[in-house]
């Protein structure tokens, strides 16, 4: 037997090590899940992205059958040098809008959560309800709110006005077609604001409360001094997040007024989408905006990001 | 580890390759057994389906009507353009694409085809040139009319026949009350029934601001004016903001006036619904939206429910606003693909099937269908409908038409919903606007 299995055996251990090669090592493995994602990213992100920015240097329209023409900034300079281009006056109701709606959910926001900070008999359900309206879809809040504002039959006229048929119609003013728009956004997502500010009040340890209290510090003391920086930093990133949303504003804003009246509440959002569709097709100049629109929020969110490091530093 | 690193990526890009070939690798075309046709999602996409299942049981060839909701349709077809793609044979398009269809290359010319076939004769001479020709009067054609469209009035005959209101109608206008046959009875008959105590309105008027709804319904004023979008040489300014066109404005603004609040931003699907709530006295609408009007599941009223065509406007001008689409044969597709979509299109344009077409609930373009007396009394609709498409007329179809449409849109919109300026100052910013699009277009020269 021995004389038989001698030879065999260096044979066996070729086999063995053959195959411990063909064994994938962790590296060959961990690329074989790495790279489809890769490849999948490259193809609907990244490229998209490259693609976008050198079409934002070209006159193009996707539906020409004509290929781009390379027009260096000029795309750039009409959306921010040319006046009758009238980006600018996106820009500002845009803005406006951001200012106007992130201020009110931040106030509001904050107002709720710490109306709801102490627990109470049936203080869940709640603030389950009012984290409702967030989890709706913004087209759907749109159309039921474009009823609500409707004068003949909504409520809100009946809310706010003597004679609710005399009243303003909100949404084709040019002055309260904006806040019309603030008002549903600030309903949406104030509940947002009030479920971050929440769980930043509930990390806040009462020892810091009751050694306050021993001082005999005042409850606007508490709260400038303990309350407000503890929570600040949930807040930058409650503002960080809802501004970014405020930017890119549209399925409430084309629910609600569609832009108008005339150009009144047509955000840059609203703008870009009628510039690259809608019988436009200006891919060229929509895709210039478009990272127009990308510069400005990264240079926001730059500046939150700061004062949030700063806040959680000091 | 290179050389791993290497075989490794080859083997991704065979399993990517096998993913993706029997996408790309589509078999050869032999014989046409099915035809697509693209269009919007509304119920003539329908009757045009249940068309060309008869077609099917004559030809074996079957045939698909590939519905798309109206807010995506254009944009669809754009992608599809834009890719060159092969999915659908036939669209069946709005006027205002024919001239990027034309000469962006997305359209097969039908000329020859229907000079050859006779079928220019067959359609409304105002039907075959704003549904299938471009450049406007060359003679040459790029689709088959095929659903004829164009804005039409709804009226409640309840508050126009009660004896009481036509006695304070005439003591108060001096003439009797009827369903108007000029724009200054219509502003007359609006006035006279904007009652906002009682929830009742005088006239349902479009506004919509994303898209066309303002344009279209404007237009039904401006052309009863008799202004145009354009002179002889396209040129506009002077011609859109004329003093015409100015009181044109005015005269629609004051329209919007008497309308149901919660309008400011309305089209078709908004003029229904506040004529069926029983708000609206009148609205305007397109034809092919006037059915749901008869449908007593949808209106309480249908059985008081009345129509009339456009109005005469004050200068003895009469037209109103084109809707509706033309059936062009996409470039994109085989050889044999088009000659199948040709055929397809000269059995659907023949007269039997016209009349087929007008009996399921399509809104032909053929003179002999629309001139008899079985279409004409088939609905209480139709008259007036025949009676419109003698006189529409429609908004640019060149290629820059969406471009010559946003600033129409904005300044007009603005004025009427908003209050914003003066009917005078919104015509002035739109002809200037819309004069530098046509400028840097090459349509007209500085």
């Amino acid at each position: 037997m021995t004389s038989v299995n001698t030879p065999a055996l260096p044979a066996r251990a070729e086999r063995m090590s053959q195959h411990r090669r063909r064994q994938m090592s962790d590296r060959a493995i961990s690329q074989l899940f790495i790279w489809p994602t890769l490849i999948l990213l490259i193809l609907m992100n990244i490229f998209p992205l490259f693609y976008s920015l050198y079409l934002s240097f070209n006159d193009y329209s996707v539906i020409a059958n004509e290929p781009a023409e390379w027009v260096a900034l000029e795309n750039y300079q009409e959306i921010l040098a040319n006046q009758r281009s009238r980006y600018w006056h996106n820009f500002i109701v845009t803005g406006r809008y951001a200012v106007l709606s992130v201020g009110l959910q931040i106030v509001i926001g904050f107002g709720l959560a710490m109306l709801l900070r102490e627990k109470f008999r049936g203080s869940g359900l709640i603030t389950t309800l009012i984290l409702i309206p967030m989890m709706l879809s913004p087209v759907v809040v749109g159309l039921f709110w474009k009823l609500i504002f409707d004068p003949s039959k909504g409520i809100f006229n009946y809310l706010i006005y003597l004679d609710p048929r005399a009243g303003d119609q909100w949404l084709s003013n040019p002055t309260l077609g904006l806040w019309s728009i603030v008002i549903v956004d600030v309903w949406m997502w104030s509940p947002f604001v009030m479920l971050l500010v929440l769980s930043g009040l509930s990390a806040i340890p009462d020892y810091l409360y009751e050694a306050a209290a021993i001082d005999r510090a005042s409850a606007w003391f508490q709260f400038r001094r303990i309350t407000l920086p503890q929570v600040m930093p949930l807040l930058l990133i409650a503002v960080l997040f809802r501004t970014i949303e405020a930017f890119k504003a549209f399925d409430v804003v084309m629910g609600l007024t569609g832009g108008g009246p005339g150009d009144t509440t047509e955000t840059v959002a609203v703008r870009l989408y009628s510039e690259a569709f809608l019988g436009k097709f200006n891919t060229g100049e929509s895709s210039a905006l478009a990272y127009i629109v990308l510069i400005i929020i990264i240079a926001i969110s730059n500046l939150y990001i700061r004062a949030l490091n700063r806040a959680r530093e000091g | 580890m290179l050389k791993k690193s290497r075989s490794l990526l080859v083997l991704i890009a065979i399993l990517m390759a096998m993913v993706i070939a029997p996408v790309s690798a589509a078999p050869a075309e032999r014989q046409v057994t099915e035809l697509k046709i693209f269009w919007a999602q509304w119920p003539p996409a329908d009757y045009l389906q249940e068309i060309g299942n008869r077609y099917e049981a004559e030809t074996g060839i079957k045939v698909t009507v590939i519905q798309e909701p109206w807010g995506s349709f254009y944009d669809k077809m754009s992608v599809e353009w834009a890719a060159q793609g092969d999915a659908y044979d036939m669209v069946v398009g709005d006027s205002q694409w024919l001239g990027q269809g034309a000469e962006q290359g997305h359209y097969v010319e039908l000329t020859d085809f229907m000079v050859e076939n006779d079928i220019i004769d067959t359609v409304t001479p105002a039907t075959l040139k704003y549904y299938g020709e471009f450049p406007a009067n060359s003679g040459r054609y790029w689709a088959y009319p095929t659903e004829g469209e164009a804005v039409g009035w709804a009226y409640r005959k309840d508050r126009f026949e009660d004896p009481e209101e036509m006695a304070a109608f005439e003591e108060q206008y001096g003439y009797p009350l009827a369903p108007p046959e000029t724009f200054e009875q219509l502003r007359d008959i609006a006035e006279f029934f904007y009652r906002p105590d009682e929830n009742v309105y005088g006239v349902g008027v479009y506004t919509q601001k994303d898209y066309d709804g303002m344009i279209m319904g404007y237009e039904n004023v401006m052309f009863s004016w008799g202004v145009d979008w354009q002179d002889a040489d396209n040129q506009v300014i002077g011609v859109v903001n004329s003093d015409r066109a100015v009181e044109a404005l005015e005269f629609y603004k004051e329209l919007y006036s008497f309308a149901p609040p919660g309008t400011n931003n309305a089209f078709y699907t908004e003029m229904n619904s506040v004529f069926v709530n029983g708000q609206a006295t009148m609205v305007m609408n397109y034809f092919a939206f006037l059915p749901d009007l008869l449908n007593a599941e949808k209106n309480p009223y249908a059985d008081v429910t009345g129509f009339f065509s456009g109005p005469t406007g004050p200068y003895g001008d009469r037209y109103v606003a084109l809707g509706g689409q033309g059936m062009s044969v996409l470039n994109y597709i085989s050889d044999e693909r088009k000659q199948a979509s040709l055929d397809f299109i000269k059995w659907f344009a023949s007269d039997d099937v016209q009349q087929q077409w007008a009996d399921v609930g399509g809104y032909t373009c053929n003179i002999g269908v629309l001139e008899s007396e079985e279409f004409l009394s088939n609905t209480p609709y139709n008259r007036a409908f025949a009676e419109s498409m003698t006189f529409v007329k429609d908004f640019w179809n060149i290629p820059v038409y969406g471009e010559l449409l946003e600033p129409a849109q904005r300044y007009i919109n603005a004025y009427v919903v908003g209050d914003v300026g003066t009917a005078k100052e919104a015509l002035d910013g739109m002809a200037v606007e819309q004069h530098e699009i046509l400028v840097d277009a090459g349509v007209i020269e500085e």
